[in-house]
């Protein structure tokens, strides 16, 4: 099966036992990990938190509208021994953010990875 | 009167360089906010005598000490039945893992949606990230990176206290077994912390025994055990013989405190979207 959402880049996978980097605080029962969606966006918040860093990005659609998504990653230590940072995304990047999104449907998420502009992945 | 205030800074002066040559080996080590050990570090074989009744370090479980994946499934299987009061309990917490994990917006732990402390002994079982040991002439003193919290030990013989007004760290009193096991006993614990991310409950009459048996100068290993008679019918152990490795003594621990202003955040940005 393939899902089409409008203006969205959609990749379709089963989730494989890989290591997400959302994990810590709590399992995936709110998340569809059959599936894995690939958005581009413009990063409008990345927030270095506890117990989950998150990302907040715009989808801007075919047609012009524009969607907010908010997407989980894991916490700030275990996401430094990934690499991340608290500077790994700044307001207005081009990022394409593969994702689980939630079972409801809504904006929501967690991070499988983020690819910048120039190349740059953070899985 | 001068002149021997003078000698005596340059004898500090000498008696600090003498130290920081002899820590030598340290120096290439020294780094700042080290979220815990590296792969290498935690893989290491056990190595090195056991020093005599010292615990004196910065120690790391990796992994296996950590969030809902830290020995949950070992955990799930060592745990002794509930008493009915201890099913009730169990019934009203809604975990974001193990056996009841709930979904996220319906999760209602005290330490991740409202930012309540870990407390004891949640903080060995959950969120076991590095921590140090620190001697004092009468006490163990346990400095955990997670919560920036610490645990004072007592060392001094004295006896844990009879009734004691709950606390969310509890009272501990420590001893050594014998050369290179450390045995601490911790009671008066609040019970609205919750002994593990699967909501397992306790009450305030859960006592707790911690072992520490440093079977090599590199590697120590915890077994926690819960004792609570009005929760689980029999005692089971929470942490079997979880390996821990020494990092270098130069190692500055990131701070990871789970503040009720960012748990907040969260609620409001990602879990109530779930719904």
């Amino acid at each position: 099966m393939k899902a089409t959402f409008s203006g969205l880049i959609l990749v379709l996978a089963l989730s494989g036992p890989a290591a997400a980097p959302a994990a810590a605080h709590h399992g995936a029962a709110s998340f569809d990990t059959t599936m894995e969606v690939t958005l581009k966006g413009t990063v409008t918040e990345w927030t270095w938190f506890n117990p989950h860093c998150f990302l907040k990005f715009d989808v801007k659609a075919e047609d012009g509208t524009v969607k907010s998504w908010a997407v989980e990653a894991g916490n700030p230590t275990d996401m430094t021994k990934r690499g991340w940072s608290r500077n790994s995304f700044k307001k207005g990047d081009e990022v394409s953010v593969t994702l689980q999104p939630v079972k409801t449907g809504a904006p929501v998420g967690r991070i499988r990875s983020v690819m910048l502009a120039d190349g740059r992945e953070f899985k | 009167m001068r002149g021997h205030i003078w000698m005596s800074l340059r004898l500090l002066t000498v008696a600090a360089g003498a130290s920081l040559l002899l820590q030598g080996p340290l120096q290439a080590q020294q780094d700042w906010n080290v979220p815990g050990a590296t792969n290498a570090q935690l893989k290491a074989p056990p190595t090195g005598a056991a020093p005599r009744r010292d615990l004196t370090g910065i120690w790391d479980a990796g992994g296996a000490g950590i969030g809902g994946s830290g020995q949950a499934d070992e955990r799930e299987k060592a745990r002794a039945p509930f008493t009915p009061l201890g099913e009730e309990m169990y019934r009203q917490n809604k975990p974001g893992n193990g056996p009841r994990m709930a979904a996220v917006a319906e999760i209602n732990d005290p330490l991740s949606t409202i930012g309540d402390p870990s407390g004891f002994p949640r903080l060995l079982t959950f969120e076991l990230r590095p921590f140090q040991v620190v001697h004092t002439p009468n006490q163990v003193l346990m400095l955990y990176m997670f919560e920036k919290r610490w645990r004072v030990i007592w060392t001094d013989g004295r006896p844990l206290p009879k009734e004691p007004d709950p606390r969310w760290y509890g009272y501990s009193v420590g001893r050594w077994e014998d050369d290179t096991t450390f045995v601490v006993e911790t009671v008066g614990l609040d019970d609205r912390t919750w002994v593990d991310n699967s909501g397992y409950p306790h009450s305030t009459s859960l006592r707790v025994v911690e072992r520490y048996q440093r079977i090599s100068q590199n590697t120590l290993e915890l077994t926690v055990t819960i004792d609570d008679p009005l929760v689980y019918t029999k005692p089971w152990m929470a942490r079997n013989k979880l390996p821990l490795k020494l990092l270098p003594a130069g190692t500055d621990l990131m701070e990871m405190i789970p503040s009720a202003s960012e748990a907040q955040a969260y609620t409001r940005t990602i879990s109530s979207q779930t719904k």
